[in-house]
């Protein structure tokens, strides 16, 4: 239980930043933010890459979760999943920026108190 | 949250260090939801899904019900007058448990094209949902802030 409590979250952050590093897999969770839902064929249409290329990033943004594929009859539809972007968010960036935002609260704390 | 159209099919998926009987509770006992569904109270029994928010109360149609593995419910958002004249859509919550004690948590909220607004609504919501919900479960506390 400890072991996978601790080590599970930090992989799957890995994963995800892995998948973000890399201009085309953002391109393509762009492509899907502004419609969801589509084939490989579609996706492909779009970016001058063979479809070989294409189906090797929406794999890796499938094994980071950050893309979720369903069947539709003969299709394979591809479709955004923001939440691994949440998880990140409220990990790391909150962390972060709650600290600067308390740093100039405690700035303006200060400056008032001399003033 | 600024999409060009808010899609009519929407999917959130998220890994939980949890049991699918877990999950279940969590998705359908009110003193789970009120920690993490935006402090809503929400009970599914006799194929209701009982919700309450402050000091309003509806229910929801339960289409389908396979504990601890898939439960399938009309949505309406009653919470929101402005969306509450909207049509009914549809949420599906999938439960698959994976190795190492993991389970693959999965929301399909479809059937939006008659609720645009709702859609709209909705698509940060479920992320945020989601999120609060897999801390809970694995902290024992709800998302802070």
């Amino acid at each position: 239980m400890t072991f996978w409590s601790r080590k599970i979250p930090d992989m799957d952050d890995d994963q995800v930043f892995k998948a973000l590093a890399d201009p085309t897999r953002r391109h393509l969770l762009d492509r899907l933010f502004e419609r969801d839902g589509r084939t490989l064929t579609e996706l492909e249409s779009e970016l001058e890459m063979t479809r070989f290329g294409v189906m090797k990033h929406l794999r890796v943004l499938e094994d980071a979760g950050l893309v979720v594929t369903r069947r539709d009859g003969r299709e394979k539809l591809h479709f955004l999943n923001p939440v691994p972007i949440r998880l990140i968010h409220d990990r790391w960036i909150d962390k972060y920026t709650e600290h600067r935002v308390a740093a100039l609260a405690d700035l303006k704390h200060e400056l008032e108190e001399s003033a | 949250m600024t999409t060009l159209t808010a899609q009519t099919t929407q999917i959130y998926s998220v890994f939980i260090l949890a049991t699918p009987e877990q999950i279940w509770d969590a998705i359908t006992k009110s003193e789970f939801t009120q920690q993490y569904f935006y402090g809503a109270r929400i009970d599914v029994h006799d194929g209701r899904r009982f919700c309450s928010i402050g000091d309003t109360e509806w229910d929801e149609e339960v289409l389908e019900a396979d504990p601890p593995r898939r439960l399938v419910h009309g949505w309406v958002s009653a919470y929101d007058p402005d969306l509450a004249a909207e049509e009914q859509s549809r949420v599906s919550w999938e439960i698959e448990p994976q190795d190492g004690g993991i389970t693959k948590l999965t929301v399909v909220h479809d059937q939006l094209e008659a609720a645009p607004k709702t859609a709209e609504n909705v698509a940060g919501g479920w992320m945020y949902i989601l999120s609060g919900l897999k801390t809970l479960l694995e902290t024992g506390k709800p998302l802070a802030g």
